[in-house]
């Protein structure tokens, strides 16, 4: 810590007292959501003045509604649901956004800059909007309660998050690398394939697993456009099957939280590296 | 090996006419440099060349080819960048054997063509290495390398040690002419380093402001400058340029505040008509020296020094006369003082005259 000087009770004062209360405020909901997965109903439901109370860990750890959840719900098949319907909207997003960054970083054309202005603006039109129109759309294509209702409509918002920042990130890219390319015998895609693309592979991780989890995560489409059981998502089907009327069934709540959360985080663990470079680091020759 | 022709080259952009009316013949074999001062049209002309600009008028040709329309993977050229442009994510091998990977030579032909490129440039150690463990020289080499397994028919060059340290920069410049003659191909050289351009080119082509002034072999540049741009521009220390008014006072005299010396004969004729008009006379600071007993009175003149700069090899002073200011470059013997006044020599037939109003030599 050379940044961090003077005496050790001010080390702790500005540096690890307020550190520890934000990796605690942080990190305190995630706990909790564990504890609970594995606690039982009986000491769910009990309250807070009875003897022997411990709210913060559990006693009797159970999986019970982790089994619940498996049985008695279609939690798998909601699972199912949402890494197909993540993974396809991602690739369809991350094709578009890597042509579209590339041409608004790359190719000098008219209205360039006002339509990457223009992409980027569409992203600031907010969903609790755009569900409206777009549920109108749906239906007439007989999309409604479809996997395809959010295939389609989540790179409406995919698209222009994965243009800005592969386009950002392009641009850090050395125009040289492309020309040197193209005089050494590539055309004009095969240099973007060839020289490019290898080396905006942070970036362009870093978009798809912004870009999957935003689709893994979201809740108000899928919630409008899908309406059967079997059709849900996690994020919908845990929060509309296990809330019934004012009953919250915390226990399996929780565990389809925990598990909805895993896949997520391996997807962050696995490319930590390289989406860190890719959101902070340019290319050096 | 390949001649390169420019026809009426014109580049405008939006609001900026960046190459005017460019007419350029370079031979078979040549090293050409392209030297002028930033934003002169230079980069912009080699850029031409090679197909990563679109020509607004006029033709270049290749070869016997025109090459206007083609894509630049068509024109058999290479390149070497000023920032190297090196593949980051290839080793130095792959680096140098893409551009033929991509024309699909065999296998064993690519190898024997980048060890021999390798081995020429002494880079055959880092063949496996990425480029970000090279240090700059080496990734120099490399790019040149990447250049020259190609077996292109021109090469063009983008300023490509201006990256460099004084030291490299001098090693890399004589490396460079070395293989130009090992290798006979036809080179395209650009720079703002007018020394580079002096020590490197067979011709020099100055341009200033999208124009070309004036192309030449270096001495030829340096000894007849076309006009007080060039003149200028070539040579450092610069040359020494005094506003004089010509007079006719028993043969013709070049006449400024507290400086006067004859016109020399071999300028005389052409200077006649100029009398009683200013022209600006273009002084070589190693064509000045200290006066001595057999220099004619009417090529000396009185200097103070200013400032004395002892260079080991010469000596520099900085010196006044009148309100003119001048460098003079003397042999190491000569012992100066500042704000003495020293007795100058010219050499008569080194003088230059320029044109006040156009700056064109007369």
């Amino acid at each position: 810590m050379a940044m961090i000087q003077g005496s050790g009770w001010r080390k702790v004062a500005v540096f690890y007292a307020p550190l520890f209360a934000f990796i605690f405020g942080l990190l305190f909901p995630f706990y909790w959501m564990l504890v609970t997965t594995f606690r039982p109903d009986g000491e769910l439901y009990r309250p807070w003045n009875r003897a022997n109370t411990t709210p913060f860990w559990t006693t009797h750890p159970t999986l019970e509604h982790i089994r619940y959840l498996f049985t008695d719900t279609l939690f798998g098949t909601w699972l199912y649901n949402t890494m197909f319907i993540s993974i396809v909207s991602t690739l369809i997003s991350l094709f578009c956004g890597l042509l579209a960054g590339y041409a608004l970083a790359r190719l000098r054309f008219r209205l360039a800059g006002s339509l990457g202005t223009s992409i980027f603006i569409t992203y600031l039109v907010p969903p609790t909007l755009l569900f409206i129109p777009l549920a109108e759309i749906t239906r007439t294509f007989h999309l409604t309660d479809t996997p395809w209702a959010l295939i389609l409509t989540y790179p409406t918002f995919l698209i222009p998050f994965c243009t800005w920042l592969l386009m950002g990130y392009f641009k850090t890219i050395p125009k040289e690398l492309e020309e040197c390319a193209r005089i050494d015998g590539a055309s004009r895609v095969q240099a973007m394939v060839r020289i490019i693309f290898p080396i905006a592979m942070p970036g362009i991780l870093s978009a798809g697993i912004f870009a999957f989890t935003l689709s893994w995560n979201e809740f108000i489409y899928a919630l409008v456009f899908l309406s059967t059981t079997q059709q849900k998502t996690v994020p919908v089907g845990v929060v509309s099957e296990l809330i019934r009327g004012d009953v919250f069934y915390w226990g399996p709540l929780m565990a389809g939280a925990l598990l909805g959360s895993i896949p997520v985080a391996f997807v962050y663990a696995f490319f930590v590296e390289h989406y860190v470079a890719g959101l902070t680091g340019s290319v050096k020759g | 090996m390949a001649q390169v022709m420019m026809k009426d080259l014109n580049k405008k952009y939006d609001e900026v006419h960046a190459v005017k009316d460019v007419n350029l013949h370079i031979r078979d074999k040549e090293f050409i440099v392209l030297v002028g001062p930033s934003g002169c049209g230079k980069s912009t002309t080699l850029r031409m060349v090679a197909g990563l600009e679109e020509i607004t008028s006029g033709e270049i040709s290749i070869g016997e080819r025109i090459v206007n329309d083609l894509p630049p993977k068509d024109r058999d050229i290479a390149m070497v960048f000023q920032n190297y442009a090196l593949y980051p994510h290839m080793t130095v091998y792959d680096n140098m054997a893409f551009g033929l990977k991509m024309r699909k030579f065999p296998k064993a032909e690519i190898q024997t063509r980048v060890q021999e490129a390798a081995v020429l440039l002494g880079i055959q150690e880092l063949l496996k290495r990425k480029p970000r463990q090279l240090s700059g020289g080496q990734r120099q080499r490399v790019a040149v390398g990447r250049a020259i397994v190609r077996h292109p028919q021109v090469f063009l060059f983008d300023e490509p040690l201006s990256n460099l340290d004084a030291k490299l920069r001098v090693q890399m410049r004589v490396e460079l002419k070395r293989l130009h003659d090992r290798l006979e191909t036809t080179a395209i050289y650009v720079t703002h380093d007018q020394v580079e351009a002096m020590t490197l080119g067979d011709r020099v082509v100055v341009m200033k402001d999208g124009w070309i002034q004036q192309v030449g072999e270096p001495l030829e540049l340096y000894s007849r400058p076309a006009n007080k741009f060039v003149a200028g521009f070539i040579g450092s220390p610069a040359m020494n340029f005094i506003d004089v008014t010509v007079a006719d006072a028993g043969g013709l005299w070049a006449d400024a505040p507290g400086f006067r010396v004859k016109v020399p004969p071999t300028h005389a004729s052409r200077l006649g008509a100029y009398k009683g008009q200013r022209v600006t006379l273009g002084l070589r600071p190693e064509d000045l020296r200290p006066a001595s007993g057999s220099d004619p009175a009417e090529y000396s003149f009185d200097a103070v020094v200013d400032v004395v700069e002892p260079l080991g090899s010469e000596i520099l002073l900085d010196l006044r006369a009148g309100q003119n200011t001048m460098v003079a470059r003397v042999e190491p013997s000569v012992r100066a003082k500042v704000h003495e006044t020293l007795k100058l020599a010219l050499t008569p037939d080194r003088a230059r005259f320029f044109d006040t109003k156009t700056e064109l030599a007369i």
